[in-house]
C-alpha cells in the first residue's frame, strides 16, 4: 500500500532554470498535477508571462504561447473567444500582472473570460534582477528602491486580489500561499476549483500566490519562507475573496 | 451576386466574412469605426466572434493569442491605433503567425487629423514595431479593390505565416462604391496543426506545440532571423503587385502613387493627354513588396525625363521610389499631408513645373 509520489504527466522532465528557495517550482507542480486530475492535458494552452516563468513551456507537456510582458490577458481572452474548448491559463507575476499589464487583467476579469490566472506575487521584479514592483512591500529594499520603498512618493503596495473582487461582474478569486504543506495543500484546492469554473464555463478565476524570491530578497530560502510569513501575509492576506457560488446564494 | 453599392469599411468587414475568417477584434478610431459597427451587427448572424477590446494594445494580443491556435483573425484601425499595436505586431511576425490588419490611415503625427492621408508609409513598410520583421503591404485604391486585397490577405498571411497589412486611407473607408464579391473562400488554414496551439489532443503528432519569440541563443536568433529574411524575400520574389497606366506612351514624366493619390494622379494624366502632353504612372498594390523592378524600366524609357512620387505624406514613398530608380532619373516628391487631397490641376501643375524646367531637380535623387 502506501501512496506513490510520482511525476505528473502534463510537468516534463526537465529541471527548472529557478533559484534555490524560489516558490514558482512548487506552483507549478500543482498545476501540472490538477491539470492530470482533471484529465484535460490534451487541450489545455498555458500563457507564459515576460518574468522568471518565460520559459514554462519548458516544464510542462501542453501547448503554450508565450506573451509579451504583461499581455497574457489579452492573448488568454484571444484564444478562448475563438476556441471556448480549450482550457486556458496564464501564469504571471506581479511586475507583469499588477503594472505594465494592468489594464489587460481588469479588462479581462470584468468581461467574465472564462479562462484561469495563476498571479506569482513575489513583491519583486525577479527576472530584471529585482527592482521594485507595485507589490513591494512599504520600507522594502530592491535595486530601484534602495533606501526602501517610500509609501509618500510611490503610494502602497497594491493588492491585486481585493482590488478585482470589487468588480462586479461575478468571478472566482483566492489569495494562497505555497510556503508549508498545509498551505499547499490549500493553494492546490483553489487552482483546482478555478479551473473548474473554467471548464463549467462559470466565470473568470484567479488565483494570487504569495510567493518568494529568496535572490533578490537577499535571503536565503528558509529566511525567505519567514519574512512571507512575517511581513506578506499580514498584508496580503489568504482567503477567498470572491466567489461565483456565494454570488448567487446572496 | 450582382454589385452592390457599399461604403469601403463596410465593405471591408464583409470581405473578411467572405474570406472565412469569423473572428474580429477591435478597438473604435475614426475614420475606420464603421467595420467595427458593421461586424458587431453581421458577426453574430455567422456564428462568429466579435470583441471590442479595451485598448489596441490588447487588441493586438488578442488577435496573436486567437492566431496562434490557428483560427483565422483580424482587426481594422487607424494610425494612432495601428501605433499601439505595433508591438503585438512585431510579436506575431516573430511568432509566425497568419493574420490580418487594416490600416484606414488619419493624418499624423500625434493625434493628428481624421481626415485621408498617407503618412504611415514608413510604419507599415519599414517596421513600425521593434525588430527585423516585414509586413507584406497591399494598398487599395478602391472600394472593390480593398475587397479584393482583404479576400487576398488570409491565405497570404497563411502560406507566409506572417501579418499582412491592408493600407487604406480615409477616402476608401468612407467613400460608397459598387462592389462584387468573389465567391466565397474556404475556410481553414491547412498546415496548422505544425505550430498552432490548438490542444495537443486533436493533433496526430501527439507533441505540445509552443508559440514563443524568445530565442536566447545568438546563434538560433540569427537563424531565425535568416529564415524571416528567407520569407520576406520569396515574398519580393513572387508577390510584387503593381498597375501601370499610360507606359505605351511616350511620357515624358512617370507618377508613382498609390491608394486614393493614385486616382487623382490617373484624372490629371487623361487631362494631360488632352493638352498633348503624355505622363506614366506606376501604382504600386503592393507597398512591401515594392515594385522596384516596374519603377526602373519605366524610368529608363528614353522620354522620360523625371520620376514623381506623389504622395498624401511628406515624403515617405519616394525614397523607395529613387531606391528603385537607381539614380537612371532625377526624382521628385510632390504631395501634401494635412487631409486635403491634391486636385487634378495641381497634380498638372506640378507636373508640368518639372517636365519643363531645363536643369532637371536632384532635391531626392541619391546618385542621378
Ligand atoms: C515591454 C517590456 N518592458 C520591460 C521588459 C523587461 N522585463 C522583463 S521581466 C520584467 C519583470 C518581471 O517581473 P515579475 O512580473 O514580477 O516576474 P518575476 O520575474 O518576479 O517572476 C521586466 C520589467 C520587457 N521584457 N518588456
Ligand atoms: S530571481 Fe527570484 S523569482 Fe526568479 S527564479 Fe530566482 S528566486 Fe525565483
Amino acid at each position: 500500500m502506501g501512496k506513490e509520489f510520482t511525476r505528473p504527466q502534463a510537468l516534463s522532465e526537465q529541471h527548472t532554470h529557478y533559484c534555490p528557495g524560489c516558490t514558482h517550482g512548487i506552483i507549478h507542480r500543482l498545476i501540472a498535477q490538477v491539470i492530470d486530475e482533471l484529465g484535460v492535458r490534451g487541450r489545455t494552452v498555458g500563457i507564459a508571462p515576460v518574468g522568471c516563468a518565460v520559459l514554462a513551456y519548458n516544464y510542462f507537456t501542453f501547448d503554450f504561447q508565450e506573451a509579451a510582458h504583461g499581455r497574457a490577458p489579452a492573448m488568454a481572452t484571444g484564444i478562448k473567444r475563438v476556441r471556448p474548448d480549450l482550457m486556458v491559463f496564464t501564469y504571471q507575476g506581479d511586475g507583469d500582472l499588477a503594472s505594465i499589464g494592468m489594464g489587460e487583467i481588469v479588462h479581462a476579469a470584468n468581461r467574465g473570460e472564462k479562462f484561469t490566472t495563476i498571479f506569482v506575487n513575489n513583491t519583486v521584479y525577479g527576472m530584471t534582477g529585482g527592482q521594485m514592483a507595485p507589490t513591494t512591500m512599504p520600507g522594502q529594499r530592491t535595486t530601484t528602491s534602495p533606501l526602501g520603498r517610500n509609501i509618500d512618493e510611490i503610494g502602497m503596495p497594491l493588492k491585486v486580489a481585493e482590488l478585482l473582487s470589487t468588480l462586479e461582474t461575478p468571478g472566482y478569486i483566492e489569495r494562497v500561499t505555497v510556503i508549508k504543506p498545509s498551505y499547499i495543500v490549500r493553494a492546490k484546492r483553489a487552482i483546482k476549483r478555478a479551473f473548474t469554473y473554467q471548464l463549467q464555463g462559470r466565470c473568470f478565476s484567479l488565483v494570487e500566490v504569495v510567493s518568494t524570491c529568496p535572490t533578490n530578497w537577499g535571503l536565503t530560502p528558509m529566511e525567505a519562507v519567514n519574512w512571507t510569513a512575517d511581513v506578506l501575509l499580514p498584508y496580503y492576506q489568504l482567503g477567498e475573496y470572491k466567489s461565483p457560488d456565494t454570488r448567487e446564494e446572496g | 451576386m450582382g454589385k452592390v453599392l457599399m461604403k469601403g469599411n463596410e465593405a471591408i468587414g464583409e470581405a473578411a466574412i467572405r474570406a472565412g475568417c469569423l473572428n474580429y477584434f477591435a478597438y473604435p478610431i475614426t475614420p475606420q469605426s464603421e467595420v467595427a459597427e458593421y461586424l458587431s451587427r453581421r458577426l453574430p448572424e455567422v456564428g462568429g466572434v466579435f470583441l471590442q477590446g479595451e485598448s489596441e494594445v490588447a487588441v493586438s494580443y488578442m488577435i496573436f493569442g486567437a492566431a496562434a491556435c490557428g483560427e483565422r483573425v483580424f482587426t481594422t484601425s487607424s494610425s494612432p491605433g495601428i501605433s499601439l499595436m505595433s508591438e503585438g505586431i512585431s510579436y506575431i511576425a516573430a511568432a509566425q503567425c497568419p493574420a490580418v490588419f487594416v490600416n484606414i490611415m488619419r493624418g499624423g503625427p500625434g493625434l493628428g487629423g481624421i481626415l485621408p492621408s498617407q503618412a504611415d508609409y514608413f510604419q507599415a513598410t519599414k517596421g513600425g514595431g521593434h525588430g527585423d520583421y516585414r509586413l507584406l503591404v497591399m494598398a487599395p485604391a478602391g472600394v472593390q479593390e480593398a475587397v479584393e486585397m482583404v479576400m487576398r490577405a488570409f491565405p497570404l498571411a497563411e502560406e507566409y505565416r506572417n501579418p499582412v497589412i491592408i493600407l487604406g486611407d480615409g477616402l476608401i473607408g468612407q467613400m460608397m462604391e459598387p462592389v462584387e464579391f468573389p465567391d466565397h473562400l474556404s475556410s481553414k488554414p491547412s498546415n496548422k496543426d505544425e505550430w498552432a496551439t490548438n490542444g495537443m489532443a486533436t493533433r496526430k503528432s501527439g507533441r505540445p506545440n509552443i508559440v514563443r519569440t524568445l530565442i536566447l541563443d545568438p546563434n538560433t536568433l540569427n537563424e531565425h532571423n535568416l529564415h524571416l529574411k528567407e520569407k520576406y524575400e520569396r515574398m519580393k520574389r513572387d508577390e510584387v503587385r503593381y498597375e501601370p497606366y499610360n507606359l505605351e506612351a511616350d511620357y515624358r514624366g512617370l507618377i508613382v502613387s498609390y491608394g486614393t493619390m493614385s486616382r487623382v494622379c490617373r484624372s490629371a494624366i487623361d487631362a494631360l493627354k488632352e493638352q498633348g502632353v503624355e505622363v506614366g504612372m506606376v501604382r504600386p498594390q503592393t507597398l512591401f513588396p515594392f515594385p522596384e523592378k516596374a519603377i526602373e524600366e519605366a524610368a529608363s524609357k528614353e522620354s522620360c525625363e523625371v520620376v514623381v512620387s506623389i504622395e498624401m505624406s511628406m515624403g515617405q514613398m519616394v525614397e523607395d521610389v529613387e531606391r528603385s530608380v537607381r539614380g537612371r532619373r532625377p526624382v521628385e516628391w510632390y504631395g501634401t499631408c494635412g487631409g486635403d487631397v491634391p486636385t487634378p490641376e495641381e497634380i498638372m501643375e506640378a507636373m508640368k513645373s518639372f517636365m519643363s524646367s531645363e536643369s532637371p531637380h536632384l532635391v531626392h535623387s541619391s546618385t542621378g
